[in-house]
């Protein structure tokens, strides 16, 4: 009896203790694997976010160039414009399933947008190619539909759903009481919306910008299916670039293990991680403060109950 | 004369005031009504193009489809479909009873404390990892440190650890959710920590514990840039022998899945029949990832109606 409350005490607690180490087991290869571009092969890292001098030699000698900023900024640009074109439509999606059509939107349009998450990132990747290209390539009467806006494209509507449920959660936990306040005071809902149950949502609807923001970043072959995969700085939304995440998943396979174009890969994979935890941080903080922000408040009321209660008992 | 005229002049004035007043109503109002427009067209052309795109997929991967296609060999996609199947039962094997006690540790040991922040902290990095850099470290892990080659088992890992804190979180939640009286009630009665969470906990968190398993399979189903260099993108099924190295059972082979096959077929389309081959492996994912999110969703729904709420 004893000995297998024991054995499982200590079966919980170890599977407590692999979800705690898997991602710092994965956190120190990716730095000592990611380390070896500075170390080994003696590159800065000011020369590998900076530059665009991208030349790493396949082999364990080295001496090659490791400038990775042309992958850098296309990924910063194609997940800023995926932003741009997803949070309006997010926003007006989440508002509409919690404040204009709570009943249709959470028996359809939610188990939709949910349907939408499941969707996998290949598929995404695969229409984009037959049906986005070609239609880009037409419409703008160019060479070839390959390029920023149709990265952009894909990755909006990937990270649409993602930012619609967070946002639709933080504006369904807006208490009514503010509604009712406002309605009281002659508001219409479009007032209502857009001054009291927007502005008190504001926490948790970054957040989901964040998180849509973190996935577009991390997001691989969609995106390495429509960008182009051209080694070069896009001049418009319609040249193509390519980014971080397609140069490793299409090169890793060719390339010599140990050699320094692994070692760069590897940096590049080690650079995905930093910034999923900066976004990781960016989350907390935004809570943390909003949390801190929420205390005051109710210390505020708090005093203020004690002070008209005091004013009442004095009269 | 004077105060009868003040009196007109105050009416008109009040009369303007209302005017305007009527007049900035009439403008929320209008407002209003046509931001309520923009919001259902916006909702309206979610649920088109999800319509569409679903139906688009489906329809053309059919349509595009020869008989061949369907075998279980080198000409169909039939061995990519087991091969799916069988990757996302293998991780499923891994990561459930992983994830279902760190959910259980996470709800009942570590409430509160350094450890409990910790453990957060840790699933929420699991879950917002990059799958390429989960793929990599897979690749570096399974493959280049065990000296093996492609293999459909380190795929699994790799999957295994894109699932972990989806199952872990739903657990937790699970066992949250259940009242407290469950708890006190099977303590009162003598049972221990472990046959309170056994007999009493574990069973009645179980159907949505399920709703999160299918949810997490159903992301494995369509996982390829974890799977480009851990299960490897070729297959080669022997099902005539079951002591073959190319049995389909073997874990231990290459172990191209469906979403892996769309994305050969983009990038190395070798045959002439690629796009129809890589639309029906679209249509053939679809259906299965619709097909597993709809049933979770009809356990959930099932679910609330039994416990009314």
């Amino acid at each position: 009896m004893k000995a297998k409350e024991n054995s499982w005490n200590f079966f919980v607690r170890l599977c407590g203790g692999i979800v705690i180490a898997l991602p710092i087991v994965i956190g120190i290869f990716l730095i000592i694997r990611g380390n070896m571009t500075f170390t080994k092969y003696h590159h800065s890292i000011i020369e590998f976010l900076f530059s665009s001098n991208w030349a790493p030699a396949d082999d364990m000698t080295g001496g090659g160039h490791v400038g990775s900023a042309v992958y850098i900024v296309g990924s910063l640009i194609t997940c800023g414009l995926a932003l741009l074109i997803s949070v309006p439509f997010s926003m007006a999606a989440a508002i509409f399933m919690t404040e204009i059509a709570p009943k249709g939107g959470n028996k359809v349009l939610r188990p939709a947008v949910e349907l939408f998450v499941g969707i996998p990132s290949v598929v995404y990747g695969w229409m984009g190619m037959t049906i986005l290209v070609p239609f880009i390539k037409k419409i703008f009467n160019i060479n070839q539909g390959y390029g920023v806006l149709s990265a952009s494209l894909v990755l909006a509507i990937m990270i649409f759903p993602s930012i619609t449920t967070v946002a639709a959660d933080a504006i369904r936990s807006v208490p009514d009481s503010a509604r009712k306040g406002a309605y009281g005071m002659g508001a219409t809902r479009w007032q209502v919306i857009y001054q009291v149950v927007v502005p008190a949502a504001k926490t948790g609807i970054m957040s989901g910008v964040v998180l849509g923001l973190a996935r577009a970043f991390g997001e691989a072959l969609a995106v390495a299916m429509v960008i182009g995969k051209t080694r070069s700085f896009p001049k418009g939304i319609l040249s193509p670039t390519t980014n971080l995440t397609s140069a490793i998943a299409s090169d890793m396979g060719g390339v010599m293990e140990g050699g320094e174009y692994n070692a760069a890969l590897w940096s590049m994979a080690l650079l995905l991680f930093l910034i999923s935890l900066l976004f990781i941080f960016i989350i907390h903080r935004m809570a943390g403060s909003a949390e801190r922000k929420e205390k005051k408040l109710e210390k505020m009321a708090e005093q203020a109950a004690k002070a008209e209660a005091a004013a009442n008992g004095g009269n | 004369m004077a105060s009868e005229s003040a009196a007109v002049l105050g009416s008109n004035n009040e009369e303007q005031k209302m005017r305007e007043m009527k007049a900035r109503a009439g403008r929320a109002i209008g407002v209003d009504n046509f931001m309520t427009g923009v919001f259902y067209v916006v909702a309206g052309f979610f649920l088109a193009l999800l319509i569409a795109l679903a139906s688009y997929i489906i329809i053309k991967g059919f349509a595009g489809a020869k008989p061949y296609m369907f075998a279980f060999d080198s000409q169909g996609i039939g061995n990519q479909f087991w091969n799916t199947i069988y990757l996302v039962f293998l991780s499923l094997l891994i990561s459930v009873p992983i994830g279902v006690m760190a959910g259980i540790y996470m709800a009942l040991y570590a409430k509160k404390g350094r450890v409990a922040t910790i453990l957060r902290i840790a699933i929420e990095t699991l879950s917002s990892l990059p799958s390429i850099v989960v793929g990599l470290f897979g690749y570096l892990v399974f493959i280049v440190m065990t000296g093996n080659s492609w293999n459909l088992f380190a795929g699994a890992l790799a999957v295994s650890i894109l699932s972990l804190p989806l199952i872990a979180t739903t657990t937790e939640d699970a066992i949250n959710m259940l009242p407290d009286s469950y708890t006190k009630g099977a303590f009162g009665m003598g049972a221990t920590k472990r046959q309170v969470i056994t007999t009493v906990l574990l069973p009645a968190a179980t159907p949505h514990i399920i709703t999160g398993v299918i949810l997490a399979a159903g992301r494995g189903f369509g996982e390829a840039a974890a799977l480009l260099y851990t299960a490897g993108m070729s297959t080669d099924l022997n099902w005539h022998m079951v002591s073959a190295a190319t049995n389909p059972f073997n874990p231990f082979r290459p172990g191209e899945t469906l979403a892996l096959n769309i994305w050969a077929l983009r990038t190395e389309a070798l045959r002439a029949d690629a796009a129809e081959m890589a639309n029906l492996s679209s249509a053939i994912l679809m259906i299965l990832v619709l097909g597993f999110s709809l049933l979770a969703h009809t356990i959930e729904r099932h679910m609330k109606k039994k416990s009314g709420v």
